[in-house]
């Protein structure tokens, strides 16, 4: 015999109560563990693909779907920029680097990207088979779109227009996988990569029409001054902390084009989406006091029944403290439990998550990290167990054994 | 074993005063009285569920009223066996935890062993892992006399055990508890109203 047997046959003399409140408790705390993992996640994701760049430039509309668009390929985009313009901005002195994109299509869901190198060598992408593209209709493509794809180097196939799957298809020109990429936990593993002038000659612009002109700043093997090539996007690197403050400015009133801050946005962002987390965590503390009020509940009244078993424990020797010591015990492995239960399920839930809707798998979310909060939840929980059993721990500690054993307790 | 003088107890106006005692080792005593005689204060006064205002108990030649709560808490497991008239076993533990519970409690050995004697002696041994809401009047009765005797104690403290019995049934408790007392030479003091018990026992004293 010892103290944990003993708490633990009285749980198990009461299985529906037990039961009750390990749910209970587990359900608030899984819902915690769900939101506070997908927010560890999410938050992870954007700052890796959105470091190092300042700045994102494209056509007038909305900032937040320039960003979602350019830097996390999960929207539209907003529309095209004149490769002029582009030109111009991408020679301004406050600018370090700028990296052109074309994007529009995509291939069964993933995205295609007309780019440069220079896009991929900014994510630290390495080929795990191939080569890079060199002609146009090449592609290399991420290791996420590799395997769920069965895509292998030689493969070759038509893209859609849009981002959906029903989007209507490009016939005529085929791509051919050059290469295969490394999987590097960026936005890389989602993309298709070719060059710019791939896209153009998709979309059927007149790509074979050569312009005389300086070399293109942004586009090797291109020369500039052509008025009717179109990009979507510039990602840009500040030259200087002062850029921060005058090129914003100077492209959003000097320039027809919109330029937008990946930091800024999705701050604005996760304030947006924040409403909505606050709204489920703070059901899901609603649903732990519940619980905690409910295992109150239960200990107080089991005291109650109890009140002859501890007249009879201390008349078998047991001091005051270690009756204190049984119902606190009590207490807390209720609470242990249902907190166990809850990480464990709120880990199965978004195990699910990941495994059965698509954009969670697209998202490469994962339910098997464990984050330094689940301890925190943890240590909240025992204290909050030890809280809900300080009164009832203190009328076991009060107890009158003479008046109880003598019939008028 | 066990002398007391000059003891009193106040329950607020009421003051009960209390004869001195005085019972050697392996002697018994019955204590007769009505209900609010003070016989269940006496008997609690003796085994330290309750402290006295005055005079002096000696019990195994330990002066009770110099113990701080926690030592008498200890003193009461390690030498005083209970037993009640109504058995109070604890419902969610078995036959077996019930009587672990007594040496765990006290911090003494756990003797398994022991148990299994006990159970053998009061003929329940095949009530061993049994629920207690499966047992009988009888069997819950034998279990509780055994959990009194767990630690050996040298005193055995019985408040009203007969006086829900039938004749046949008192007489068998009361020799089983006469023969369970001499097993471990205990001094059993019993507190009744019983009358039955009358001619059973040499030392009387009416309260």
């Amino acid at each position: 015999m010892n103290v944990f047997i003993l708490s633990w046959s009285y749980q198990k003399s009461k299985p529906l109560h037990t039961g009750l409140n390990i749910v209970l408790l587990g359900l608030g705390i899984a819902v915690i563990t769900i939101i506070l993992l997908l927010n560890d996640q999410l938050e992870k994701k954007i700052e890796d693909n959105s470091r190092g760049i300042d700045l994102v430039v494209g056509a007038k509309g909305s900032p937040l779907q320039l960003i979602l668009c350019n830097i996390f390929h999960i929207d539209f985009p907003t529309g095209n920029i004149k490769l002029q313009e582009a030109e111009k901005l991408a020679g301004n002195r406050l600018v370090k680097w700028a990296i052109p994109m074309a994007l529009g299509d995509s291939y069964m869901g993933y995205r295609i990207v007309g780019s440069t190198k220079n896009y991929v060598d900014h994510y630290g992408g390495e080929l795990a088979e191939g080569f890079w593209w060199q002609n146009d209709l090449e592609v290399c493509v991420g290791a996420a779109v590799a395997e769920r794809l069965q895509l292998q180097v030689g493969s070759s196939f038509h893209s859609m227009h849009g981002l959906t799957l029903e989007s209507s298809e490009h016939e005529g020109h085929g791509y051919v996988v050059k290469g295969i990429l490394k999987r590097s936990n960026t936005v890389l593993d989602q993309l298709i990569l070719t060059n710019v002038q791939s896209i153009w000659q998709v979309h059927d612009h007149d790509s074979a029409r050569q312009v005389d002109g300086p070399a293109s700043r942004l586009i090797p093997g291109l020369h500039s001054g052509d008025s009717t090539k179109e990009i979507t996007s510039l990602l840009i690197k500040y030259q200087n902390p002062i850029a921060a403050i005058q090129l914003p400015r100077f492209i959003n009133t000097q320039t027809p084009l919109q330029a937008a801050s990946p930091a800024f946005e999705t701050a604005r962002l996760f304030s947006i989406l924040g409403i909505g987390a606050e709204l489920m965590m703070g059901f899901a503390y609603v649903i732990i006091i519940i619980s905690a009020l409910s295992i109150f509940i239960a200990l107080y009244n089991s005291l109650k029944e109890r009140k002859y078993d501890l007249a009879i424990m201390r008349s078998m020797g047991a001091s005051k403290t270690s009756l204190v010591t049984t119902v606190l015990l009590e207490g807390l492995s209720l609470t242990f439990f249902g907190t166990v239960f809850g990480l464990v399920l709120g880990h199965i839930a978004l195990l699910l998550f990941t495994v059965f809707v698509a954009d969670a798998k697209q998202m490469e979310l994962t339910s098997s990290v464990f984050i330094a909060e689940e301890w925190l939840i943890l240590a909240a929980s025992l204290l909050l167990g030890l809280l809900c059993s300080v009164l009832p721990s203190w009328q076991a500690y009060r107890t009158d054994i003479h008046k109880i054993l003598a019939g008028n307790g | 074993m066990i002398s007391t003088s000059g003891l009193t107890y106040a329950y607020n106006e009421k003051i009960l005063a209390f004869p001195d005692l005085k019972i050697e080792s392996g002697n018994h005593l019955l204590l007769l009285g009505e209900s609010g005689s003070g016989k269940t204060t006496l008997l609690h006064l003796l085994g330290g569920l309750l402290r006295s205002q005055k005079g002096s108990i000696k019990v195994a030649n330990t002066d009770v009223q110099n113990l701080t709560q926690s030592e008498l808490d200890s003193f009461r497991g390690r030498h005083i066996g209970f037993i009640f008239q109504k058995n109070h076993l604890i419902s969610a533990l078995t036959v077996f935890q019930n009587l672990m519970l007594a040496p765990f409690l006290s911090h003494q050995p756990q003797n398994p062993n022991w148990i299994e004697q006990l159970l053998e002696k009061l003929s329940i041994a095949e009530k061993r892992n049994s629920q207690i809401k499966e047992l009988s009047h009888g069997q819950a009765q034998r279990v509780a006399i055994a959990r009194a005797l767990m630690n050996k104690p040298q005193i055995l403290l019985a408040d009203e055990p007969t006086s829900a019995l039938d004749d046949t049934n008192c007489n068998r408790v009361i020799d089983l508890l006469l023969e369970v007392a001499s097993w471990n030479q205990s001094s059993l003091v019993i507190a009744t109203h019983d009358q039955r018990l009358k001619n059973r026992f040499q030392n009387q004293i009416l309260l």
